[in-house]
């Protein structure tokens, strides 16, 4: 019989990896919730911001997570300019030709940072990559401990964005009606990139996040993203709560299945949940109605 | 019928290159050329015609390939009967997918999401799986007779592959005239006004994806026999799923050449690439991704569109004036 301490351990162990997959969810839903195409360069995005980050501490000695406060605005930026200039004007305003253009771009900047750094497997060592916390009946990392607490910082960052500023405002009015909203004169073009631009940062922030413990590789980011476009799809497109909670309960699900049967059938576990929920409930169990 | 003596002269051109070109190389070049433009067709028929966007296209192809090796490996079948029952499975897979995810009424990003997880799971099941030879794969005892579907020649592989791109072209000129083909396009343009009209847009969808299923099972079978190696990453990878809508798009999606133009562009660039900068990882699909953002910004209706709009464009400008043709149909 297993102890039930072995169990909690495993369960928040979880509950620290749900977290970053919260943040790269949450980039997701965010962008479904107003664009309403799911982003499929989101998992290319996070590889691209992954390397960024090992870079950045290789090249210039930053420390990732100073290194966060300089990639979120500098995705933000490119995540605008994809949107603006390459996906709003190719797309011609069908959603079909907006899903193409963002697996475009997902095997364009995949495939670039493969052909640029190749396949190798980079990790970078900080003093503090191997800390962990002793709580008697469980160690847990000190970076996985960071980033659980940063995601809610950037959760609620983002929710203060949404709910105070004037962007934040047109952001929501435009997901709630896109033609009413231009037709209060607000500039939808400017809003979408504004929108996939906070998206595209969330994933650097994430990067930051995952980069002490994790490593960059041109395909390092595909693993997370197959995971957040379950997250979101548990949580409901465009929900952000659905995102953060949705996070959290994959997270645990793939460390228990991945306690209990092993690490690729913990995977395969995951999208079974996702096929499922698609099939049953594609609201999400959430359910913030489309 | 001109359509059809079109789709004869196209295969005549194809068929007369061995006679003219003795090069492996070019051979092989063309082989997995149409061998990727019978995938393309198969994914076209769903998504060009239908307008169901798959993202997962590797589910059937995979799917046909570990059939027909399986089927020679573990149980000494007829690799021409293992052909068949690839195909068989590959369509059987499109009916369970297509009948779950269209049961629901997945669309768009939806359905889009739904096919590659099912291409995902199976690419994880086949890679843990003792049947399919898990991470190793699994290698068809070489066997160079007609009755064990393996040639001496590449030039016969060749023509084998040409007579099922033959098929898939002249399956899709059948589709453009057929009643069932006029429901799958009326569902493509506006699904609700289709069912108000009284068309079955289940039926009509599940049909599309059996039949696109099993063309690009076709091309899944095929691989098999020609590499005669078959393993998780290639069968169910996401670079086939990519490859079978990356052709059709840039070809021209819902026609009947679109397949067959864009394999032929995709990959000469693909290899002309290697040729320029050597063999490295990455660059052709560094390429195709550029290219398919410049194709749909530039041509959203592929190559073979951009081309009757050109030529019609042309016709207008030089004939008296005649009223659109197409466009009426369309509209």
């Amino acid at each position: 019989m297993l102890s039930p301490l072995i169990l909690i351990s495993v369960v928040l162990n979880g509950l620290l990896t749900g977290a970053v997959y919260a943040l790269v969810a949450l980039g997701l839903t965010l962008i479904y919730g107003v664009l309403h195409i799911i982003n499929f360069a989101h998992g290319a995005l996070l590889s691209a911001a992954l390397f960024a980050a090992f870079f950045a501490y290789q090249k210039l000695g930053l420390d990732p997570y100073v290194a966060a406060f300089l990639l979120a605005p500098a995705f933000f930026a490119f995540g605008y300019a994809l949107q603006r200039f390459i996906i709003g004007p190719a797309s011609h305003g069908d959603d079909r030709n907006m899903l193409l253009i963002t697996l475009g771009l997902a095997v364009f900047i995949e495939n670039a940072l493969l052909y640029a750094f190749h396949a190798d497997t980079r990790t970078i060592d900080l003093a503090y990559g191997f800390k962990s916390i002793d709580f008697g009946f469980t160690f847990l990392a000190v970076p996985r401990v960071i980033s659980f607490a940063a995601v809610f910082f950037v959760a609620l960052a983002l929710w203060l964005i949404m709910a105070l500023t004037d962007t934040g405002k047109a952001i929501r009015a435009v997901a709630k009606e896109k033609l009413g909203a231009e037709l209060a004169g607000i500039d939808v073009a400017h809003i979408y990139a504004m929108t996939f631009g906070l998206g595209t940062a969330c994933v650097a922030v994430a990067a930051c996040l995952l980069i002490p413990t994790y490593y960059a590789n041109p395909r390092a980011g595909n693993a997370f993203v197959l995971v957040a476009f379950t997250v979101v799809v548990l949580g409901g497109m465009g929900s952000v709560p659905g995102a953060l909670i949705g996070g959290l309960v994959i997270g645990v699900v793939e460390s228990l299945a991945g306690f209990y049967f092993g690490e690729s059938l913990g995977q395969v576990g995951i999208f079974l949940i996702f096929i499922v929920v698609l099939l049953l409930r594609p609201r999400g169990l959430f359910g913030a109605s489309a | 019928m001109k359509a059809l003596l079109l789709i004869a002269i196209a295969v005549a051109v194809f068929a007369a290159v061995p006679l003219v070109v003795h090069s492996n190389v070019v051979l092989n070049f063309l082989v997995v050329t149409l061998m990727i433009a019978l995938a393309g067709q198969g994914w076209n028929i769903l998504g060009g015609y239908g307008g169901q966007y798959s993202f997962g296209h590797a589910a059937f192809f995979g799917t046909g390939a570990y059939v027909t090796a399986i089927l020679q490996v573990e149980y000494g079948v007829n690799a021409w009967i293992g052909f068949a029952a690839g195909i068989v499975a590959g369509a059987a897979v499109g009916a369970i997918i297509g009948g779950l995810a269209f049961r629901a009424g997945l669309r768009s990003s939806y359905f889009a999401l739904v096919t590659l997880a099912f291409a995902e799971v199976l690419r994880i099941l086949a890679s843990v799986a003792p049947i399919t030879g898990a991470g190793v794969g699994l290698l068809v005892k070489l066997d160079l007779r007609a009755q064990s579907f393996q040639f001496q020649s590449r030039a016969i592989f060749y023509y084998v592959i040409l007579a099922l791109v033959a098929v898939s072209l002249v399956i899709a000129q059948l589709l453009e005239r057929s009643r069932f083909g006029t429901w799958l396009i009326a569902v493509r343009e506006n699904e609700d006004a289709a069912m108000a009209l009284g068309v079955d847009a289940f039926a009509v969808k599940l049909g599309a994806m059996v039949l696109s299923a099993a063309v690009t099972a076709a091309a899944g079978c095929f691989y098999v026999q020609y590499f005669l190696f078959i393993d998780s990453g290639i069968a169910y990878g996401t670079w086939i799923s990519i490859e079978a809508l990356l052709t059709p798009i840039i070809g021209g999606v819902g026609t009947v050449f679109g397949a067959l133009v864009g394999a032929l562009v995709v990959k000469s660039l693909g290899e002309g690439a290697k040729l320029v900068t050597g063999d490295v990882p990455g660059l052709d699909l560094m390429i195709y991704g550029a290219v398919l953002i410049v194709v749909i910004r530039f041509a959203p209706r592929g190559l073979v569109g951009a081309f009757t709009d050109a030529r019609e464009r042309l016709a207008r400008r030089f004939a008296a004036p005649r009223p659109p043709v197409r466009e009426a149909v369309r509209g």
